[in-house]
């Protein structure tokens, strides 16, 4: 950790997920930093279990977060999070940014379910998400934004994520809300008003034989099969409450 | 090659298809989100700033020789929505062939050739404008325009609106227009240097989900 | 030949081309327009159960609401589904057949590529009005159905459907007694405003039914194919 500057805080985390050969994940590398503490929770077969403990809240303006996961060959990584992110405005200036970078290689399996990222009013926050699988490799992955806490009208928040597998882009989607956002975000063409939005991304090599038909799942909630073996879930909710039931029900669809 | 040619590419009764597609609106309308020109004006403003920046964006980056398919590939990770994707080759098509008609190229033939179902509609307009003789920029002020002008003509038709209400609503949406075809212009020249990875993927969530709803309506006006 | 070499690796027609581009001959296009209800659908299905078992045929309709049309000719089973396809119009049926005819032809062309190689395409407006005509980009011939209880002063106010359409088809000719329609009149109404183009009075009900219409088609089809 570079630890408080006039510029943010600075934090890295990091976590190689490897097949040990005997039928279970290590972890060879699992380094955590301050707001990004990291901590090995009880798995269960051959997927090792990481949990991202918040030990501060943040981000604030100016802070830069990243987080990597690599998940090798034939490994089987879950990571969650113990509480909500939450973006809160900072005495720095200027956004803050939180990078996440992931990577999954040919047999390995992935599921990045981290609990929602909150915008609190007067926070700035960018977001990125890039996901590399590669052929033959799994993936679940859930985002879910909420903006304003209960009541509260929301930051900025702008986001990213992209999702390549087998080097071809499958999703790549950025969303952008709240003050200073370009107009209309909150209109009939973007969010009209819901406060949750978020995406599931399931991976999996299977879909090149058995594709996925594109069904309604709610009256906001739709299940799409991507240009590849991938399927996105799109959801939006009044509340992050409700979001995540809704994105729980899809998963089940899906078969977990 | 004549810059007049913009007005031919820009027109609405261009023979592309174009007409029905409603680019969302008549989900919009039927869910109660668009009931007038002021809701009309605030979805045309969110899909200009999203879906339209993406459009201008590919387009203008087409007329500045990105690899069609690359820019085909990326055009699809950035519609989730399949019945979305599926419209914007079928427009694509169309207008390749409105196209081969009015600016005949081996260009053009080429790209039909290579996609005989159709690539993104935007990646063909770009590809479109430069045989034509016009500029990336030009491009994009195609496509950002025609990402509003359909929703607004769709929405006369669905709900009787008066035509002077949605054409007011596009001359209040001139300026934003402008704005986001500079973005779309600068990503486009950053993408020759950067690759397709730097073009906008800003999407809008109710218009992919909204797309798939429509998909499924057994009795509809427009096909998208 | 080069030309037909040519054809093979070039990319699909632009519009009306006669050739496919592998330069083999298109199917005949046939286009079916005229009023809200005056039978186009109807004659569509008659037409099909008359002559699928002597031509390879499909259809497309143009609907106002998506598929209607398409989903009564799936009912009535005159065709096996992956022959019927139904283009979107936006509202607008008489653009789609006439001022931007781009998703039309795609319609006919993924047709002959997939269900192929077909004799006959017979492509069916969307109902409206009297001025409603088929692009010459689109389709080869084109009949204008209307029917006597629309008023048997139709063929008199003429209209470039009734004008100039390849065919005439005043329909429901058993319906005239009860709507007071004036068949001699119409048919002399007709005869001035076409001349030597041809109409056809028809009941499907009738003994005959669609017979004439068919035929009609039938010699359309030889000399397409001369």
């Amino acid at each position: 950790m570079d630890g408080v500057t006039g510029t943010g805080v600075r934090a890295t985390a990091r976590i190689v997920a490897r097949a040990d050969g005997r039928g279970a994940t290590s972890l060879p590398v699992l380094e955590g930093e301050g707001p990004l503490a990291l901590r090995r929770t009880r798995g269960s077969g051959a997927e090792a279990r990481v949990t991202v403990v918040g030990a501060m809240s943040g981000p604030l303006g100016g802070d830069r977060f990243a987080i990597a996961a690599t998940v090798e060959r034939g490994a089987r990584l879950r990571v969650g999070s113990a509480a909500a992110t939450i973006a809160l405005p900072g005495q720095a200036k200027g956004e803050a940014r939180y990078d996440v970078r992931l990577d999954v290689a040919e047999g390995g399996e992935l599921h990045w379910l981290p609990e929602q990222l909150i915008s609190v009013k007067g926070s700035d926050l960018y977001v990125t998400t890039r996901v590399d699988v590669a052929a033959g490799g799994r993936l679940v992955l859930r985002e879910e934004q909420v903006l304003g806490r209960a009541g509260e009208a929301p930051g900025r928040l702008s986001s990213r994520l992209t999702v390549r597998v087998a080097g071809a882009p499958v999703l790549d989607q950025e969303l952008s809300c709240g003050p200073g956002a370009p107009g209309g975000w909150d209109g009939p063409a973007v969010l009209a008003g819901h406060r949750a939005v978020g995406q599931l991304i399931v991976v999996r090599p299977e879909f090149v034989a058995e594709p996925v038909v594109a069904r309604m799942l709610g009256e906001c909630v739709a299940l799409t099969p991507l240009a590849g073996p991938a399927v996105l879930v799109s959801a939006l909710a009044a509340d992050g409450l409700r979001l995540r039931r809704v994105l729980d029900a899809a998963l089940g669809e899906l078969g977990g | 090659m004549s810059r007049a040619a913009l007005l031919v590419l820009a027109d609405g009764r261009f023979p592309a298809g174009g007409h029905a597609h409603s680019g969302g609106a008549e989900v919009a309308v039927r869910a109660g989100r668009i009931t007038g020109a002021a809701s009309l004006e605030e979805f045309c403003r969110g899909r200009l700033h999203t879906a339209g920046l993406t459009a201008a964006a590919l387009a203008a980056a087409a007329v500045l020789g990105l690899e069609v398919r690359e820019l085909d590939a990326a055009a699809d990770a950035r519609t989730p929505s399949p019945a979305l994707r599926g419209a914007a080759r079928k427009l694509g098509r169309q207008l390749l062939r409105a196209a081969r008609a009015t600016w005949p190229s081996p260009e053009l033939d080429a790209v039909a050739a290579e996609f005989p179902k159709g690539a993104h509609q935007p990646v063909v307009l770009g590809v479109v404008a430069r045989t034509a003789g016009l500029s990336a920029r030009d491009a994009a002020y195609c496509a950002a325009y025609e990402c509003v002008s359909g929703p607004a003509t769709a929405v006369v038709r669905l709900l009787s609106l008066d035509p002077f209400e949605a054409t007011a609503v596009l001359g209040r949406l001139a300026p934003e227009v402008d704005r986001v075809v500079d973005r779309a212009a600068e990503a486009a020249r950053e993408a020759v240097d950067e690759g397709v990875d730097a073009l906008p993927a800003a999407s809008a969530p109710l218009l992919e989900i909204g797309a798939e709803w429509h998909a499924g309506w057994a009795v509809r006006l427009f096909a998208s | 030949m080069h030309l037909d070499h040519d054809h093979q690796h070039g990319p699909a027609a632009v519009s009306a081309d006669a050739r496919r581009p592998d330069g083999t001959r298109r199917a005949l296009r046939i286009g079916l327009g005229g009023p809200v209800g005056s039978g186009k659908t109807a004659t569509v299905a008659a037409l099909c159960r008359v002559l699928r078992d002597e031509l390879s045929l499909a259809v497309v309709t143009n609907d106002i609401y998506t598929r209607e049309d398409a989903e009564f000719l799936l009912r009535e089973a005159v065709l096996p589904p992956e022959r019927i396809t139904a283009v979107e119009t936006g509202a607008c049926p008489h653009t789609a057949i006439r001022d931007d005819i781009s998703a039309n032809l795609e319609a006919v062309e993924d047709l002959e590529e997939e269900v192929g190689p077909l004799d006959l395409i017979l492509v069916e407006s969307g109902g409206d009005n009297l001025t409603a005509t088929f692009s010459k980009g689109l389709v080869d011939a084109q009949v204008f159905v209307i029917d006597v209880a629309g008023g048997d002063d139709i063929p008199r106010k003429g209209g470039p459907g009734v004008t100039t359409a390849d065919l005439l088809v005043v329909n429901k000719t058993d319906l005239a007694p009860y709507v007071g329609s004036d068949l001699a009149r119409m048919a002399a109404d007709a005869k001035a405003q076409r001349a030597e183009l041809p109409v056809v009075f028809q009941s499907l009900r009738g003994e005959t039914g669609v017979a004439d219409v068919a035929r009609w088609v039938r010699e359309r089809l030889a000399a397409w194919t001369a």
